[in-house]
């Protein structure tokens, strides 16, 4: 190894300096100096932003969960299953085996998989014959990255208007109103694109309507 | 595409621009040793580290030695990694999912990764790491992996930058200060910042929902099981240390990882800002800032060109299916929504995908493997160029700063003179190191891919999708390893012992036999003398250069690439446009 006062030197920090360094001494450094900074960055950092999270903003720290009846009926960020006419559906969920919060992902299908286009097809044909032909909006055939997307498009919100109205028996006017106060625009008019959250949805029709 | 979606690439694009130079400013500072404002908090601190790890300040060190202490560092941490995660069942504290001991294979596959600033994951996180894993052994890695690229830049810029000198600076005193001054008070506003928008932060068991609907037919649907955890805090270094390894398998496409578009947006711009502000580094330490300047504009460049044919790309619609509206009325966004978050919609999914390949960053907020073909041929180009669109934190510019040796090489070929650079002559040990690390990335690439593609029982069973698409992902997933993205084409099953171990050492090589190379290359340019730019030297800076660097990335990397992309994702966009589907 070479040491540095043996070398030419053009700064002066190289300068002040002469201790040969060996091979060796890199591994006691490299050992007490990564067990230093572990501690510190793994247990000191996290550590410390959780204190602060959860004094400042503690709904969010702790996954902005919704009570009801004192009871935790799911977060404000996750899509739930709903299968009931009642009811609005999320898009459909390649997570686990269905809405999986333990278990988030897409269904990983490329678009040239026969199992995607069959898929999509087939619930494409269904919901179509259900709305008396009226074309389905994509969001609500395809599955999201996450499989826990709390939202649909306010299309796919719309579409599914007449049969909620029909199935709890009210005015189809009422339902795309309250559908039109929950359409959550683009953020800072810029980012993002325009969404409807389902289950925030489903809580406010059940209010207004009983179950 | 709408004009929304174009305007929002066109504002992320002057934000960035407009954190450059500051962001540049502040890294030279702090990368020379000098004062910073967070000096009288921060200084004690990084006195402590030095002295409690027997670290001599003053101490410059050669390129080997510097070289030695990335190895140490990194083998150190890994192994402190690979043992938390096999123990991680008989440690006490924060695991109350009681999550079982990570099996041996799948434990070194995630070690290497998260040495390596790769971040490659076969695992579903929210039932296989603890908390005190993914806090102690992974989101470590993001600081360290992510500290370790930059230090390794600023040694090859400071190889440019002396003249005369034996020594390249000092690896624990760079990398305390690049973890201390720059990643650390950056991730805890960051990490604030992602609470505020919903990202959990608590070290709480999962929670049990009683969902609203009361099903009578299926008791699953009645409970819904939360995975929360201490997301925000490793949120934040993942996407600054441009790491990418998710908190949960949807990564950033995960309500709780990106909650809002401002969250998504936030996460873009932290992937590109460090990388793009070493630019400005570069120009400011080497006393060139129109060089900086030059190298930031092919980056851009590259960039803009991939997001341009990504967000077409995934603006089309699909060709078979009917009966739909592929059009929303709201956003006015046609394409491709299948594994896209309709919060972000096409445009975001899209720029995200298009910043996470370019950099070697890897966290995804869509599922790439669901991208129209020649949507998922952008993002594997990305990777496949070598990560030099800004690139990773630090490797995307040592990476580029290879490019820029070789395009200065041909043009001194080209002119018939001996190369220069900044006042350093190019000799041919420089243009051998710089060789040496363009090609070890397809030689490992294309030869694992090749073993795998060939094998029915090893490589073949893991794949989701058939036809050319299959070997895209087999295709993707060496590349991401080798290029230390993490990113994936997802279908591929990649859990398995072959997988994961050749992955693993994949991942290794394309980080550490590429930077050894770069060390080298800094320690052969600081000991040169200076000489004086002649007439017949080709300037660095200005349009030329630029154009100059950009064809040398694109004819190094796409050509060299170009039949394994024509048999995957360009076979699959012709024959699915013929109709025909596997």
């Amino acid at each position: 190894m070479h040491t540095a006062s043996t070398l030419p030197q053009t700064t002066s920090a190289v300068a002040t300096t002469s201790a040969p360094v060996h091979k060796h001494s890199v591994w006691g450094t490299a050992v007490r100096f990564t067990l230093i900074v572990t501690v510190l960055f793994g247990l000191g950092y996290p550590l410390a932003i959780t204190l602060a999270a959860h004094v400042l903003f503690q709904h969010q720290a702790e996954g902005s969960l919704i009570l009801k009846n004192g009871q935790v009926v799911g977060s404000e960020l996750l899509a739930q299953s709903f299968t009931s006419d009642k009811y609005f559906h999320p898009r459909p969920s390649a997570a686990g085996n269905g809405y999986d919060a333990t278990s988030s992902g897409g269904s990983n299908l490329a678009q040239s998989n026969t199992k995607l286009i069959q898929r999509i097809q087939g619930d494409i044909d269904k919901l179509s014959k259900e709305s008396g032909g009226k074309p389905v909006p994509i969001d609500l055939v395809t599955t999201s990255g996450s499989g826990l997307d709390p939202d649909i498009t306010p299309d796919a919100a719309y579409f599914q208007a007449a049969r909620v109205a029909k199935a709890r028996g009210v005015n189809a006017e009422q339902i795309r109103t309250l559908i039109g106060q929950h359409i959550t625009g683009r953020q800072f008019g810029l980012l993002g694109e325009p969404r409807v959250n389902v289950l925030l949805l489903n809580l406010d029709l059940d209010r207004i309507s009983g179950k | 595409m709408s004009a929304n979606g174009w305007l929002q690439f066109f504002v992320y694009s002057i934000v960035l621009l407009l954190t450059v130079k500051p962001v540049g400013l502040y890294l030279a500072r702090v990368l020379e040793g000098k004062r910073t404002w967070l000096d009288p908090v921060l200084g004690p601190v990084e006195r402590l580290i030095y002295k409690l790890s027997g670290v001599n300040a003053e101490h410059e060190m050669h390129w080997r030695q510097y070289a030695y202490a990335v190895l140490g560092f990194s083998a150190v941490s890994m192994v402190i990694t690979y043992a938390i995660e096999r123990l991680q069942a008989a440690l006490p504290v924060w695991n109350p999912q009681k999550l079982s001991a990570v099996g041996p294979d799948l434990a070194w596959n995630t070690a290497a990764s998260f040495t390596t600033n790769t971040n490659w994951q076969s695992y579903t996180p929210e039932t296989t790491m603890s908390y005190l894993t993914q806090m102690a052994a992974l989101a470590t890695h993001n600081f360290f992996s992510g500290a370790v690229g930059i230090v390794v830049a600023v040694a090859l810029v400071r190889g440019i930058q002396r003249t005369s000198s034996k020594t390249i600076g000092n690896f624990w005193v760079d990398t305390t200060r690049a973890l201390l001054y720059v990643l650390l008070p950056a991730c805890v506003i960051y990490a604030l910042l992602l609470v505020t928008q919903g990202v959990p932060q608590n070290l709480a068991k999962y929670t049990a929902a009683h969902t609203l609907e009361q099903s009578s037919q299926a008791q699953a649907n009645q409970t819904q099981t939360i995975a929360q955890g201490p997301v925000a805090s490793q949120e934040a270094i993942k996407m600054l240390g441009t790491n990418g390894g998710g908190f949960f398998n949807a990564n950033s496409a995960h309500p709780y990882e990106n909650p809002t578009p401002f969250t998504n947006f936030l996460q873009m711009l932290s992937i590109f800002i460090i990388p793009a502000g070493l630019t400005y580094a570069l120009g400011r330490m080497t006393g060139s800032q129109g060089h900086g300047w030059a190298v930031f504009a092919a980056m851009f460049v590259l960039f803009a060109a991939g997001f341009t044919t990504l967000y077409w790309a995934e603006s089309q619609p699909h060709p078979l299916l009917h009966g739909a509206s592929q059009t929303t009325v709201a956003s006015g966004e046609t394409g491709n929504y299948e594994g896209k978050e309709v919060r972000f919609g096409i445009s975001q999914s899209s720029l995200f995908a298009e910043i996470t390949t370019a950099a070697s960053c890897g966290a995804v907020n869509s599922v790439h493997d669901s991208y129209t073909p020649l949507g998922g041929m952008v993002v594997l180009t990305n990777i496949l160029l070598g990560e030099v669109i800004f690139g990773g934190v630090g490797s995307g510019l040592y990476g580029m700063l290879i490019f820029v040796v070789l395009a200065v090489f041909i043009a001194g070929l080209m002119v018939g003179r001996t190369p220069e650079y900044l006042g350093k002559k190019i000799d041919a040990y420089d243009v051998k190191m710089s060789m040496l690390y363009v090609l070890i990335f397809p030689l490992i690439i294309l030869t694992l891919t090749a073993v795998f593609v060939l094998s029915p029982t090893i490589g073949l069973p893991a794949l989701t999708n058939n036809g050319p698409h299959g070997l895209s992902e087999i295709l993707y997933a060496f590349t991401s390893a080798t290029g230390n993205n993490g990113s994936a084409f997802a279908g591929l099953s990649a859990n398995t012992w072959w997988y994961n171990v050749a992955l693993g050492w994949a991942m290794l090589a394309g980080r550490f036999l590429m930077l050894i190379p770069v060390l080298a290359l800094a320690g052969n340019m600081a000991q040169k003398k200076s000489v004086p730019p002649s007439p017949g030297t080709f300037p660095v800076n200005g349009w030329l250069f630029t154009v100059l660097l950009v064809g040398v990335v694109l004819i190094l990397g796409a050509l060299t690439f170009f039949p394994a992309l024509s048999l995957g994702p360009i076979l699959e966009h012709l024959l699915l446009h013929a109709g025909q589907t596997f």
